[in-house]
């Protein structure tokens, strides 16, 4: 537990976890302290407190899970989940964008192109994959992909993990827009199952690319927005400090989006969030994973297109006009 | 003192009178300071005469120059929920979206239009950046998905204007989910094989451009038009540098492989008529030759045709400097 970093709303469970940690410490200076009930006094009171604090989340508290350094990262879910794993690289026109990470493996039994964003865990390797935020060539680069799974009959899992795509000189100046375009298209005509899961923040457009798919899985204090909270509250409140409010406002949750018919299932995350029960997270996803993919295992391909096209179709109207 | 208020008061009221003249009879142009007499900017599709700069069109003037004779047919799109996230910032979004309502007398920042251009059907989807910035909401989604089904029950191509600051935030992921949406719209069109133009006006930037706005056919600009994906203050916030000249205009784009032409707005008419009349001839030419024996001799003569109407077009100088610029 001692590797965590606290979220400013977990101050109280910090300071009941450093007690116990102090505890221990004198503990083990001094052999003739008995300090068992009181530890587990104060372990039992941080655990009511950290399940209270995670169950009433607020929409910006979400946001900052969403963004814990700690969360497990797509190669996490790769080594736990992907058997085989081989990356696949570059967009056979400019480059290969580490941003987005894509390849080859075999998941449960069975052989997937598996496409995400990476965000990196410490310095070097979050500037090796610019933080998960895609240009052009990662988004040209799951296009390539998706179109191999199509020749090889392969599902495709997506997983989503971004603040959004970059914003820079660039990108622009190699069509960052018409890339997520074509991805997303790309994702609308695919014959071939594709399940996506929003591990962490799904941002914007350069979330959306990656993830249209028949079956929208997302964890449940992650994140998907049109905007993060910081931009929209810069624009409309004209101040970044009311990020708080623009989150609420934008109904961004995993609870938000189900309710909206906007993704299928919420994959239950641990107590205190996905970052302090990785590998218990890391395999839920999996099984929710797995058995979207088996629903959608007798579905033809232009099943599978009509599926998806008619999904996206309906959002945002009014029932009985369709 | 007599002599000051005699003197003073009349001053004052001319100048209000003058003032007021200017600011109604008179345009200056933004970017080279020219006065343009306000018959003479709208008889000019509100290019300036001097610079040629482009100036912002009016929704309905450009479906006035568009259509044949300016007449055409606007075409409902269905109701969507309205404010179903309930957002509010410093003003509800109801009442921001009453405010535009009352302003531009429409639904939503969506026109669609039906009628002729030289003689051949179209239906136009225009985007009203004087609607809430042209944002993207469930309601122009639903315009777009409209718009690409009236041109595929009409067989016709559509052409769509875009100009847009972007999603609609106050509709929070149901504005993000209209990106896929839309789409799926365009895709029907080209299932159907009808052509889908796009013309970039400025400006068109963020989620607009990351969909449908991005996936014509064939996609026009209009000179000067901003179009990006990330607005430039996004970018110089990221960077913290000054961008380049040019950055993400029109010009930007075509250099850099993203549009097909940039096209003045005195010949956005020919240039979208001609474009109609070579693809759809298209499909004309597989109808006619299909029952004929002799496929050989019917492609050659259409194929004439084509590079005479290509040709004729062409002798025009303005389309030439275009062309080479």
């Amino acid at each position: 537990m001692s590797t965590h970093s606290y979220l400013d709303f977990e101050k109280q469970v910090a300071e009941l976890e450093g007690k116990v940690q102090e505890l221990r410490q004198l503990a083990s200076d001094d052999s003739t302290m008995d300090i068992a009930d009181e530890v587990q006094k104060l372990e039992s009171k941080s655990a009511t407190l950290l399940r209270e604090t995670y169950a009433k989340l607020n929409p910006w508290q979400k946001t900052q899970v969403a963004r814990h350094p700690y969360r497990p990262h797509f190669k996490d879910y790769i080594d736990r989940l992907v058997e085989d794993f081989t990356p696949l690289a570059g967009d056979r026109y400019y480059g290969d964008d580490e941003a987005i990470q894509g390849g080859l493996g075999r998941f449960k039994g069975r052989s997937v192109v598996v496409i995400g964003h990476e965000k990196g865990n410490d310095t070097s390797s979050r500037l090796k994959h610019n933080f998960g935020m895609a240009m052009p060539e990662g988004y040209r680069k799951a296009v390539r992909l998706m179109d191999m799974a199509e020749r090889f009959d392969l599902p495709v899992l997506s997983l989503i993990d971004t603040a959004g795509a970059y914003p820079g000189i660039g990108a622009e100046e190699r069509g960052q827009a018409e890339a997520i375009a074509r991805s997303t298209e790309k994702c609308l005509t695919l014959g071939v199952p594709m399940v996506s899961i929003i591990i962490g923040e799904g941002g914007s457009g350069g979330a959306v690319a990656i993830a249209t798919a028949n079956k929208v899985l997302m964890l449940e204090h992650s994140i998907y927005s049109v905007i993060s909270p910081e931009g929209c509250a810069s624009i409309l409140w004209r101040d970044p400090a009311k990020s708080k409010e623009a989150a609420a406002a934008m109904k961004l949750t995993a609870q938000d989006l189900l309710e909206h018919n906007i993704i299928d299932l919420i994959i239950p995350e641990p107590i205190g969030g996905a970052h302090r029960g990785r590998e218990a997270v890391m395999d839920a996803a999996g099984d929710a994973a797995i058995e979207a993919l088996q629903s959608l295992s007798g579905l033809s391909a232009d099943e599978l297109r009509r599926q998806r096209q008619d999904k996206y179709l309906a959002m945002g109207r009014v029932a009985g006009t369709a | 003192m007599n002599w000051l208020t005699k003197i003073v008061r009349p001053k004052i009221s001319t100048l209000w009178k003058k003032r007021d003249t200017a600011e109604n009879l008179w345009h200056k142009c933004a970017q080279c300071g020219e006065m343009i007499f306000h018959r003479d900017l709208e008889a000019a599709q509100k290019v300036c005469p001097s610079c040629q700069h482009h100036m912002r069109l009016p929704a309905r003037d450009r479906l006035q120059s568009l259509f044949d004779g300016g007449s055409y047919d606007e075409v409902e799109y269905p109701d969507v929920q309205i404010d179903p996230l309930n957002f509010k910032d410093e003003k509800k979004y109801t009442d921001r979206l009453k405010a535009a309502r009352n302003k531009t007398g429409d639904k939503d920042a969506f026109i669609i239009a039906a009628g002729t251009l030289d003689a051949q059907s179209i239906v136009v989807a225009l985007q009203n950046f004087e609607f809430m910035g042209g944002s993207l909401g469930m309601a122009a989604g639903e315009a777009i998905v409209r718009a690409a089904d009236e041109a595929v029950t009409r067989k016709t191509p559509l052409i769509l204007f875009a100009a847009s600051g972007g999603a609609r935030m106050q509709e929070g992921i149901l504005s993000l989910m209209q990106l896929p949406r839309t789409t799926v719209a365009v895709q029907r069109l080209k299932d159907a094989g009808l052509p889908y133009l796009v013309v970039l006006t400025d400006p068109t930037t963020g989620g607009v451009t990351a969909s449908y706005a991005m996936l014509g056919d064939i996609q026009i600009a209009e000179p000067g038009a901003l179009v990006g994906f990330a607005g430039p203050r996004v970018i110089e916030q990221t960077i913290r540098e000054k961008l380049p000249d040019g950055f993400q205009r029109a010009e930007y784009l075509k250099d850099h492989g993203m549009v097909d032409m940039v096209v003045h707005r005195h010949e956005l008419r020919a240039t979208l008529s001609r474009l109609v009349r070579l693809l759809m001839e298209k499909g004309m030419a597989a109808q006619i030759t299909a029952p004929v024996s002799e496929p050989a001799q019917l492609p050659v003569t259409q194929v004439q045709t084509t590079l005479a109407v290509a040709a004729n077009e062409d002798t025009d100088p303005r389309a030439e400097k275009d062309a080479a610029e």
